[in-house]
């Protein structure tokens, strides 16, 4: 049976599943060695229960991140930190020196082109955490993926290590910040 | 002035009493990691990323700032000194605001090396995200604390090379700032002279020139051996001869 992948987007830009998508063809390779059962790019509601890995995108920033979060380690046996927001919070957690309400002015009133309110029952957007913060100070991440977003070659790399049955221990060429 | 025979990492290696560790460690090729050590200013053992384990001594040592002995035995590179080291980066992480993507010295930063250096996966301590003022108030320059690592190499390029002890560091411990003249702006300091030298030494992308974008900034450190030399042995070279 084919090991079943999950990539999933929390509190990032997207960045790091374009990279994903940057592999270019060797996305067909993977496509005949992985099941992707849930991605942004996949139309898949429920996050599934018994996933192989899931690469998981961005900081943990607000209460649906965090209850994602959970449900992620719940149902994975690997799960990888994919990309610098999700290793350290980097540009998602710049909004930690700030309050949600100061956020949250700032986007719907200051920035505001038309008429500027706050949502006030939290009903289409999830609400903010005091602070966004990196993945694995919120759940167990067994491996980490680096880089603003990592490199095609850095996912191809992990992925490929872990199809292999090991454990991804990045070796310092992949690591790097920014 | 004696010379001295020591051993580094099992190796015989002999050095002036004058020198520091890392000085003679250097001279052998014998490689220590360092932050706030610049050749050409004083060494003010700050950052301890150079410490070092001397056989017979339960504490560690700064490189930069020990002087050697006869017969001295010196490890610099051990399990327990990496596990330090790491620690170091590790707090330094979390104790600033670093977001390398968006930042002008960004593959350029000697943190960013450090962290490499030691391998940093990721952070094993919960990330403060401390409240940092930039002042942006210089014509030309900028000071982001969210970068600063206190390494200090600005406070004492200043006062040592430029004459000119603009920055110094006011308050404790984790609340540690870097500040101009009396704690005011820097764009209003009267005894700043505007001429660079701080934003060269900075490790970090804490002082950069405005105008710069994401990892734009790479500074040029070599120039203060030029200045130094100039000044204690009056030759225009990077490294004095020996009289
Ligand atoms: S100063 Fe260095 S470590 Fe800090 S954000 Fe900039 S590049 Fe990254
Ligand atoms: S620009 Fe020169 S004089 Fe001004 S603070 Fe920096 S080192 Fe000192
Ligand atoms: S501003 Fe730069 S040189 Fe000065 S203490 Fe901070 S990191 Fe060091
Ligand atoms: S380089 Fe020696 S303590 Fe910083």
């Amino acid at each position: 049976m084919k090991p079943k992948v999950a990539t999933v987007w929390l509190g990032g830009c997207s960045g790091c599943h374009m990279s994903f998508l940057d592999m270019d063809e060797r996305l067909i390779e993977l496509a005949d060695k992985i099941e992707l059962v849930y991605s942004p790019i996949a139309d898949v509601k429920h996050f599934p229960k018994d996933v192989d890995v899931a690469l998981v995108e961005g900081a943990v920033s607000n209460v649906e991140n965090e209850e994602m979060a959970r449900i992620i380690r719940r149902s994975s046996k690997f799960v990888l930190s994919f990309g610098d927001c999700a290793t350290t919070g980097n540009v998602t957690a710049m909004r930690n020196q700030f309050s949600p309400d100061e956020i949250m002015h700032r986007a719907y009133v200051e920035l505001a082109d038309g008429d500027p309110t706050i949502p006030s029952e939290f009903t289409t957007i999830a609400k903010l955490l005091p602070q966004a913060k990196p993945l694995h100070e919120i759940i167990k991440v067994d491996a980490f993926l680096h880089g603003c977003p990592p490199t095609p070659d850095q996912i191809w790399f992990a992925i490929s290590e872990l199809l292999a049955g090991r454990t991804p221990e990045l070796p310092n060429v992949y690591l790097r910040y920014g | 002035m004696a010379i001295l025979t020591l051993t580094i990492n099992g190796e015989q290696v002999s050095g002036k009493d004058d020198e520091s560790l890392l000085q003679i460690a250097r001279q052998h090729d014998i490689h220590i990691p360092t932050l706030c050590h610049l050749d050409g200013l004083s060494d003010v053992g700050a950052c301890r990323l150079c410490l070092v384990e001397i056989e017979g001594q339960s504490k560690l040592f700064p490189a930069c700032t020990t002087k050697p002995q006869e017969g001295m035995v010196v490890h610099t590179d051990t399990e327990r000194l990496k596990r330090h080291r790491r620690t170091i980066v590790e707090l330094l992480a979390s104790e600033g605001n670093h977001q390398c993507a968006v930042c002008v010295v960004n593959n350029h930063c000697e943190l960013q090396d450090l962290a490499y250096e030691v391998g940093l996966q990721y952070v094993r301590f919960p990330y403060l995200y401390p409240k940092k003022e930039l002042d942006a108030t210089h014509k030309s320059f900028v000071l982001d604390r969210n970068r600063c690592v206190l390494c200090t190499r600005c406070v004492r390029v200043c006062h040592e090379v430029e004459g000119a002890h603009t920055w110094d560091i006011a308050g404790r411990g984790i609340d540690c700032t870097i500040i101009a003249d009396m704690n005011q702006p820097w764009g209003t300091s009267p005894s700043c002279t505007s001429c660079g030298k701080c934003v060269r030494v900075c490790p970090t992308g804490a002082l950069f020139e405005k105008g710069q974008t994401v990892a734009e900034m790479e500074k040029q450190r070599d120039f203060l051996k030029y200045i130094v030399t100039a000044r204690t042995k009056r030759e225009w070279v990077a490294e004095a001869t020996e009289e």
